[in-house]
């Protein structure tokens, strides 16, 4: 049979890094995947150095649009390992509820495109009906919907207001049944099981190989999650569970992170409880000498920052290691042997970034003509979720996903007025 | 799954004189200096036999050489292990981890191409992140790079 290259890419501006997959199919059959990126380099470490220690935190901010907390939250770490700034325990607590707040807008944000690209808008649609208020609470309490300029070594830079703390918990206790209700009507739908399970597995031996971290590495059974194995912020003062599933396939790694929102209320509750009135920000004046590594659980993974310092008012070194630098080569692992229908929920599943898959195309073998563009590559994908949902199984399944998720929306209305 | 104190004194004890020296800057952060002939022997004591995960490698340019560090985290220990290196400026070069650990491709390329070091060994040594007109031999994170192709 032909081999076919099929080039996907180079660009999805709002990754981390851009990246460009090269398919190398025989049929409906991929052989080999390989992975360019680059197009997006910035030299953000680079720029770093000639920046002071509370500027970084707005560049690194900048590096990623939907965790922008992570990574300013991973560098100021580091700087306060090096200075031994001991924070204060509200800036704890509310560094706590921004990250747990940024993971719940962005696993909704991926729910609702896995549930596009499988061709079921329904869910596409409702997730991110339920993501909204989490970004409104984000502008009322930051100022913005995303870029939230919290973060600074030594603390945070605003406090979160008595009438805030009335808004989250409203916001929090309504999408938690929501939540579940969302997860249960996904978790139990037929067409999603068709379309996801037993689809690029990624074995725990795989997920250690290439190093792969948060719910990639999770969904395949492997229990890490700096928020419970090197404890910062207030993650060791609240109860919560580290989400696990055993297949390592897209549904998978689709339970981790719908099941993993569930803990994040229970942690913003929490905090909200406890959370005591106090001092903001430790007012660290000076950098000494030394090194500082700061770890965080972003919601693709472990995002980790390495700081070095001479004592200057600058970094002499600071690296940045973004979850996806080692969760897309795993795509080496997981694509081969699947079709290429299959391959943009694949993709997906790692949440790289989604507009990766809207600039593929299909080119035939050495005259690299194009005779699929991205679209019709995503729309093959959807067109075999559709094909599922024309029977009249699918058809059952849709009504009643649509009639579970309706009576969440209308528990919502009711918990409004 | 091993405690701190256990995998700490493993390394000591497994890495006797190739250990140049031993700093634990916070108890669940140790860095490891050893000599560039000694990175892959290290590397399978904590990723092969430790099973220590591996994070990240960062490269440095220090007024006494290219270092390069070796970030490995025990996460149920909760310790962070880095390995140090120190290689000659003038021709900085290390065996290839990746043959050991398949995740270590794209970042020794990226230091290849960022700061000049040469991997022996390494499997797939094509350009990740530079883009394909820049000139050779100009290592952008070099202390020397002024922004401009010499």
């Amino acid at each position: 049979m032909k081999k076919t290259v099929i080039p996907i890419g180079p660009y999805h501006p709002l990754q981390e890094e851009a990246g460009f997959f090269q398919l190398h199919v025989e049929g409906e059959r991929v052989l080999d995947i390989d992975v360019e990126v680059g197009y997006n380099h910035r030299g953000i470490e680079k720029i770093a150095e000639s920046r002071t220690y509370d500027q970084v935190p707005f560049l690194v901010e900048r590096i990623c649009g939907i965790c922008s907390t992570s990574h300013p939250f991973a560098y100021v770490q580091a700087v306060e390992e090096i200075a031994g700034a001991e924070v204060p325990e509200r800036a704890l607590y509310i560094r706590t509820i921004i990250a747990e707040l940024e993971r719940l807008h962005s696993h909704l944000l991926w729910v609702g495109l896995a549930g596009h690209f499988l061709g079921y808008n329904t869910v596409f649609m409702w997730a991110w009906r339920y993501r909204e208020p989490v970004l409104d609470i984000m502008e009322e309490v930051t100022g913005n919907r995303q870029n939230y300029a919290m973060m600074k070594v030594g603390g945070v830079r605003r406090d979160i207001l008595d009438e805030d703390f009335v808004k989250i918990r409203k916001m929090v206790e309504d999408l938690g049944p929501v939540l579940d209700m969302f997860t249960g009507a996904v978790l139990d739908d037929p067409v999603i099981h068709a379309r996801t399970k037993g689809v690029g597995v990624l074995t725990p031996e795989d997920a250690r190989m290439y190093g792969a971290v948060g719910p990639t590495a999770r969904a395949s059974g492997v229990p890490i999650d700096v928020r419970r194995d090197d404890p910062y912020a207030a993650y060791d003062r609240v109860q919560w569970n580290v989400v696990t599933w055993q297949s390592g396939d897209v549904f998978g790694k689709a339970a981790v992170r719908l099941l993993e929102m569930r803990e994040s209320v229970k942690i913003i509750l929490q905090c909200l409880d406890q959370m005591k009135p106090g001092s903001i920000d430790a007012n660290v004046k000076e950098i000494p000498p030394g090194e500082g590594i700061g770890h965080v659980e972003a919601p693709r993974g472990e995002t980790f920052h390495y700081v070095r310092s001479d004592g200057s008012n600058r970094p002499i070194r600071h690296k940045v290691r973004a979850p996806s630098y080692t969760n897309v080569p795993t795509f080496k692992a997981t694509c081969i042997g699947q079709t290429i229908s299959d391959v943009t929920i694949i993709l997906a599943a790692v949440d790289p970034c989604y507009s990766c898959t809207e600039r593929m195309a299909v080119i035939e073998g050495a005259s690299r003509k194009s005779s699929l563009s991205g679209y019709d590559l995503v729309s093959l994908s959807q067109e075999r979720g559709r094909e599922i949902l024309s029977t009249l199984a699918g058809r059952v399944a849709q009504k009643e996903l649509e009639r579970k998720l309706a009576e969440g929306y209308r528990r919502i209305g009711e918990r409004a007025c | 799954m091993k405690g701190r104190e256990e995998i700490i004194a493993k390394i000591k004890d497994s890495l006797g004189k190739k250990a140049l020296s031993v700093f634990e800057a916070k108890p669940n952060r140790l860095y490891v200096s050893i000599g560039p002939e000694n990175i892959t022997g290290a590397v399978k004591l904590l990723f092969e036999e430790l099973l220590g995960r591996y994070v990240i490698l960062t490269g440095i340019d220090t007024p006494a050489g290219i270092e390069v560090l070796y970030h490995f985290s025990f996460d149920g220990a909760d310790l962070v292990v880095t390995l140090k290196v120190l290689l000659d400026k003038e021709n900085p070069e290390a065996e290839s981890i990746t043959p050991i650990i398949k995740g270590a491709e794209w970042i020794e390329r990226e230091i290849h191409e960022l700061l000049g070091v040469e991997f022996s060994g390494h499997p797939n040594m094509k350009r990740l992140i530079l883009a394909e007109d820049w000139p050779a031999g100009v290592y952008p994170l070099r202390r020397s790079f002024n922004g401009k192709a010499e």
